[in-house]
């Protein structure tokens, strides 16, 4: 019988649809895996943003994953069990979003500040000499900054509590 | 758990979350620099999504389709404040109105993080982190446009005095408040207006535009009743167009 670990391994080639460098595993938003028999296994997953319209398609690209592994029972559902927040991001998920020319959400205790956005650090010169142009960017889950070191403009990973 | 009372306060919210974001997105392609422009859209697809959430609350409770609830009822069947119906006006009126109607509402979605209906206290934890950044854009302009030049400060006066007695209907108290209370699912209108006024005051301050004169208040009430002003009927025609043409299209 196929082990969860073997299930979670498997999704880390689901990538999201906007950050092609960027697993679903790795940006935190599968919450759960159980393997419920021989070959039925059930995901659970949490958006980043309430309003992100990628979720279902999501649901759909994981559920694909999964029947490509040899599952023919496949249940995922969507829940805000456990919400998502910015620090779900693993090491490897914060690479990759330097990768991709975004600068990666400063972990928050708990607490998300204007200031904490204030100076992020610029993901193609790693200078701290950068101002948050707006809060909002071409997706909910983007800011936008500008960096006066190498005169780039640059966008961000928010921070979400 | 009254059933009927979280129903009631599901509705208001989802409905104030969806008119106001139907109101944001009539920014897009017109706000007045391209940032802005992109602020009110990025705003409008978070309330939209928000409100659906709740829908989909609601739903659970017996209540139909998110989609369903949204796009067939008729004006007199929202229960959002006159507030967020008023059209959107010029872009000092549509900050000032998106200042003074998200901090109440990330106000209220703290209180309801920690409801007894735990359904709810799921999706207001969610919300809450989102609405941070609805209220950094809104203080961020409320101060600079206060404090700018006499044009601006002008001008955001006129809006704060025009919003005012609109957002105090924000606060209109429903039918079920004490049962809400009791069972400890909100802790009502009246906390809600009092934290409200203790969270804007200091940030108005610092914009130097003044509160209108208690004297003065008077809360444009019956939203949550389903009375509305002249501009709700329209909105609703418009928002609810495509879905009408064809109420069964899988989209």
């Amino acid at each position: 019988m196929i082990t969860e670990q073997e299930i979670w391994k498997g999704l880390e080639l689901v990538k999201d649809p906007e950050i092609p460098t960027l697993s679903m595993v790795d940006m935190g938003i599968i919450t759960k895996v159980e393997v419920r028999g021989e070959s039925s296994v059930f995901v659970e997953m949490t958006p980043t943003f309430t309003g992100c319209p990628a979720i279902k398609m999501m649901e759909g690209m994981v559920a694909d994953r999964l029947k490509e592994m040899g599952i023919t029972q496949v249940e995922v559902v969507t829940t805000f069990d456990k919400p998502w927040d910015s620090n779900k991001l693993t090491e490897r998920g914060l690479m990759c979003l330097k990768k991709h020319g975004l600068a990666p959400p400063v972990k928050h205790s708990g607490e998300v500040t204007m200031e904490l956005l204030e100076h992020t650090e610029c993901p193609f010169c790693g200078s701290k000499n950068t101002e948050m142009k707006s809060p909002f960017g071409p997706t909910l889950c983007r800011s936008m900054h500008y960096c006066n070191d190498c005169l780039q403009a640059f966008e961000g990973f928010k921070p979400v509590v | 758990m009254n059933t009927t009372a979280i129903k009631e306060l599901l509705y208001k919210m989802a409905d104030d979350l969806l008119i106001i974001g139907h109101r944001n997105s009539e920014w897009t392609g017109l706000g007045p620099i391209l940032e802005e422009d992109i602020a009110f859209s990025s705003m409008a697809q978070d309330k939209i999504g928000q409100s659906q959430a709740l829908f989909q609350l609601l739903h659970e409770l017996g209540e139909q389709e998110p989609d369903i609830v949204a796009f067939t009822r008729n004006a007199k069947q929202f229960h959002n404040a006159q507030f967020v119906e008023l059209p959107n006006g010029d872009y000092d009126f549509s900050l000032m109105r998106h200042f003074l109607y998200d901090v109440a509402d990330q106000l209220r979605f703290e209180m309801l993080a920690n409801s007894s209906y735990e359904p709810l206290a799921k999706v207001a934890r969610k919300i809450k982190g989102e609405l941070k950044y609805h209220v950094f854009h809104a203080n961020t302009w409320i101060v600079k446009l206060g404090s700018a030049n006499e044009e601006s400060k002008a001008r955001m006066q006129t809006a704060l005095n025009d919003a005012w007695n609109y957002a105090l209907g924000l606060f209109e108290e429903g039918d079920f408040e004490n049962d809400l209370k009791n069972e400890g699912v909100f802790a009502g209108e009246v906390a809600l207006k009092q934290l409200w006024l203790e969270t804007i005051t200091p940030t108005l301050t610092k914009a130097t535009l003044t509160i209108p004169h208690v004297n003065t208040w008077e809360p444009k009430l019956g939203g949550r009743q389903g009375i509305h002003t002249e501009h709700l009927e329209p909105l609703v025609e418009e928002m609810s167009e495509v879905f009408r043409v064809d109420p069964s299209a899988e989209w």
